[in-house]
């Protein structure tokens, strides 16, 4: 204890016994939770541990069901944000709430309540982002700005109500590794000048780098609190887990097999004004393969995603190969014909139909694909030939739930994407482009996920994966492109790949795609 | 005392059969209480509204005859709503059908023969389709909102044949009248049973459409389709299927089924045009639909209700003397129900004392 001083100065913040109920649900079960005056406190755990649902009570957002919290040891009820700012509670959430149409002093404006005329809130902020190594430029439209200038603007927003305590959302979700260096420095001095902060995340090794006391909360329930520094990254995911995490098994690449998906200079506009268009996109996937795309969010993987999978088409046939037919002008049905399978990002609406059964999201993906075995004459259902199909799926992939045959939203996050990627297995793929296959999902399932895509590639397909997670890439890819504004690095072998120059090329340091271009062509 | 209404974990299967019941009957309750603001006895009123009618053969047939095109057109529309295509125009539909397909024995009253009533049939669902092609075509290519356009037409309609029967399509031995010549008789829908009364073969089309898109909806890929874009439009895209194929495709057949009901009226009731051929059936079978849970068989069950509710209301009309609107005011007060109880499918009614609430804050704040 005595090697973090911080955290024996008075608490600034006591949480005890708070819960919340949804329905028949604890998202959070007798929380307890003491944040000290200048310390950096961890909040840890899964998705859907309750971290999320915590801090909005804190913030004011949500009410709890009961439970207290003590603020400089006064009892209080924080009934709205705007409560909680008056206490000086201030918030970065994780998913920004900014207009694109306006530039960054206006947002900025918009969320502080007195009437500042918008010039002084514009030096205001200019001097404040300057002062903590968070260069901003007040003027910028916020459809131009990075990710990580948006966030930039919401840290800015928060630092002007001079908080006492910060509270950060999963902050390096959206940064590059070099931004992410960036924001622990502006912390460390944060906390320097007396200033709390509660972090979440379930990024063990920043955890262990930069906080001084960590909460780890498992199903609702708080399981531990411990020092991060004396703990090792295994044993922070063994409290979070509540078991062994297993890493994916990685195999050596056998040979590299046939191109099995090619895209060749495929360009698109952007769809709606603030999309990213794709700019001359190259790249090969051959079979035996996992090829990994990074990059953060926002840069065009979602577009690159649907433009592959066939939801958008091409103006060139030739823009992408499946096999090696040009597929460019196909629908998603004919490329699912040549042997391709897409899991996209989005679960809820995107790959499932949220309110539908899985035996008919089972139909969703492979009506086309498996018309023999599904659809009869006058396209009938052959409702028995799906629920079998299901139930083998939902055996094989281990997928965890209620009922016989549950609607899609009745799931958990993890067990659907079991289910989904479970789904296009099933049909043995020949190309199989992920999106995302593990976000929000638990460790055990994300595990059990990723070792599946492995097995696909070492029996001679092509996958092609979309992600934000690096851990994920360098577990799983034998080479890795960075996406960045648009474009596609040249993918660099897993061997040569280090966080560095992934994350350098995150940033958009080095255009590596023009020789790359050439060398395809 | 506070109502909270808790979200349900998973759709309720029980409500979902319960509401269209309870509905009914607060429907019934609230009449009662209307009929005796009206200074009516609410017991009696509600005996002629909903019991009389039920008494006797030919009334039977009656009621065959006024939910026949109710139930036709509410089986299209729950093809629409269920694709998330908001065709509330079906009454205009229902209208163009009814000329498109009288444009024979209006115009052509000499040609006689087994082949028109086929034809007329055939014309009006042509009509009624392609009136429903409008807002359809104007949703994909300008993404204009179908529940304006398809509701203007409408009134578009209903002036068109005003024009047409005082006009065009004036009966030259009508004197005067505002009316077409009457049907010839190869042009007359038959009845079915015309021994015991008028019901005409409207009724049959209907239960065939019902039961047809029943089995199209539940037991084929179409059906999943329809059911897949209606509640997730991207996971539909993701599926392979084209959104615009299916706006099109909703309000063709329920614009085809609406001028079948309108064809079907005109030469199976009426046997002529006249300014007014429709008592708001393509609006009472937007009630119909929903009452009837969106389900073709339900929407059966349902458009015989609805039916009933005219029939009590003429009923009502001459025993009670009550005046016509009160069969708008029921039919509304139906409907009002109906959405409410659905509430009930996706969440539960919670009662919180506030006192003790205030209590539980207290020893918080403490």
């Amino acid at each position: 204890m005595d090697t973090t001083p911080a955290a024996n100065g008075p608490n600034l913040l006591e949480v005890r016994g708070l819960t919340k109920i949804f329905g028949t649900l604890k998202a959070c079960d007798q929380i307890d939770l003491t944040v000290a005056k200048g310390e950096i406190h961890a909040l840890l755990g899964e998705n859907g541990a309750g971290k999320s649902t915590l801090v909005k009570m804190l913030f004011g957002s949500l009410e709890p069901n009961g439970g207290e919290i003590r603020w400089n040891g006064q009892p209080v009820r924080i009934t709205s944000p705007g409560v909680a700012k008056k206490l000086g509670i201030g918030m970065v959430f994780q998913h920004f709430s900014l207009f694109e149409a306006l530039t960054a002093a206006e947002n900025i404006a918009l969320s502080l309540a007195d009437d500042t005329p918008i010039g002084t809130i514009a030096a205001k902020s200019r001097a404040l982002s300057y002062s903590y190594g968070l260069p901003l430029d007040p003027d910028s439209l916020v459809g131009d700005l990075s990710v990580g200038e948006r966030q930039r603007i919401e840290i800015i927003r928060c630092l002007l109500q001079t908080p006492d305590l910060i509270i950060l959302d999963e902050p390096t979700s959206v940064l590059t590794p070099q931004e992410a260096d960036k924001l622990f420095e502006t912390l460390e001095r944060l906390r320097s000048e007396g200033k709390s902060i509660l972090y979440i995340s379930h990024r063990l090794e920043e955890v262990k780098r930069m906080c001084d006391r960590a909460t780890v909360l498992r199903h609702g329930k708080v399981v531990g609190h411990c020092d991060p520094r004396q703990e090792t990254p295994a044993s922070l995911a063994r409290m979070m887990v509540g078991s062994d995490v297993k890493m994916a098994e990685r195999t050596t690449a056998s040979v590299k097999g046939d191109e099995l998906l090619g895209i060749r200079g495929l360009s698109r506009k952007p769809a709606s004004p603030f999309a990213m268009p794709l700019k001359d996109i190259w790249l090969n996937v051959h079979g035996g393969e996992v090829v990994g795309i990074a990059g953060v969010a926002g840069n065009g993987q979602g577009e690159l995603f649907e433009a592959i999978s066939g939801e958008a088409l091409q103006e060139s046939a030739d823009a992408v190969r499946i096999r090696g037919k040009t597929a460019g002008r196909m629908g998603i049905s004919a490329r699912r014909m040549l042997g391709a399978a897409f899991v996209p990002e989005e679960r809820l609406g995107h790959g499932a139909a949220p309110r539908m059964k899985l035996s008919d999201n089972l139909l969703l993906s492979r009506h086309a694909t498996d018309a023999k075995a599904f659809v009869g004459t006058a396209g009938l259902v052959k409702s028995g030939a799906i629920q079998q199909a299901a139930q083998r799926i939902i055996q094989v992939m281990d997928v965890r739930k209620s009922a016989p045959d549950p609607e899609a939203a009745a799931l958990s996050g993890g067990n659907l994407q079991k289910f989904i990627i479970g789904r296009e297995l099933d049909r043995n793929p020949s190309v199989m482009v992920v999106n995302q296959p593990t976000w929000g999902v638990d460790a055990g399932a994300a595990a059990r996920i990723r070792q599946a895509l492995i097995e696909l590639a070492r029996n001679g397909s092509a996958v092609l994966v979309i992600s934000q997670d690096l851990d994920e890439l360098f577990e799983i890819s034998d080479s890795i492109a960075v996406m960045h504004n648009g474009e596609l690095s040249k993918p660099i072998p897993i061997a040569e790949a280090t966080l560095e120059r992934i994350g350098l090329l995150m940033g958009g340091a080095e255009p590596g795609h023009i020789d790359h271009a050439k060398e395809v062509a | 005392m506070r109502i909270e209404l808790v979200k349900r974990p998973e759709r309720s299967a029980l409500f979902a059969a319960l509401s269209p019941f309870i509905a009914l009957a607060l429907t019934l309750v609230a009449g009662a209480i209307m009929f005796s603001l009206l200074g009516k006895n609410p017991v009696e009123a509600l005996y002629y509204y909903f019991v009389d009618p039920l008494r006797e053969v030919w009334s039977l047939h009656e009621l065959a005859v006024k939910a026949a095109p109710l139930i036709l057109i509410a089986v299209g529309l729950s093809i629409c709503y269920l694709s998330n295509n908001w065709n509330i125009g079906a009454e205009g539909q229902f209208i163009i059908g009814a000329i498109t397909g009288s444009i024979l024995p209006v115009m052509f009253p000499e040609f006689q023969s087994w082949i028109v009533l086929p034809l007329m049939l055939l014309m009006g669902i042509v009509g009624g389709a392609a009136y429903a092609a409008i807002p359809a075509f104007l949703k994909v290519r300008f993404n204009t909102n179908e529940i304006l356009t398809s509701l203007m037409l409408v009134y578009v309609a209903q002036l068109f044949l005003d024009w047409m029967v005082r006009g065009p399509w004036r009966n030259p031995e009508g004197l005067n009248f505002p009316e077409t010549r009457n049907f010839n008789p190869s042009a007359v829908l038959p009845e079915i049973w015309s021994a015991s009364g008028r019901a005409h073969w409207g009724f049959v089309f209907a239960i065939v459409a019902a039961v047809a898109l029943w089995f199209v909806l539940t037991r084929t890929l179409r059906g999943f389709e329809i059911m897949v874009l209606g509640q997730s439009p991207r996971a539909g895209r993701f599926a392979g299927f084209s959104s615009s194929r299916m706006v099109f495709f909703a309000f063709l057949l329920s614009g085809g089924l609406a001028g079948l009901a309108g064809i079907s009226e005109v030469a199976g009731a009426i046997g002529q045009l006249r300014p007014t051929i429709s008592p708001g059936y393509g609006f009472a079978a937007i009630i119909v639909a929903f009452l009837g849970r969106l389900n073709p068989l339900g929407i059966i069950a349902a458009g015989l209700v609805l039916a009933l509710s005219y029939l009590g209301g003429e009923a009502a009309q001459i025993s009670i003397g009550v005046s016509d609107k009160v069969v708008r005011a029921f039919q509304g007060i139906l409907l009002f129900f109906v959405l409410a109880c659905d509430t009930l499918i996706l969440y539960r009614v919670r009662f919180v004392r506030t006192t003790a609430a205030k209590a539980g804050e207290a020893t918080q704040n403490a």
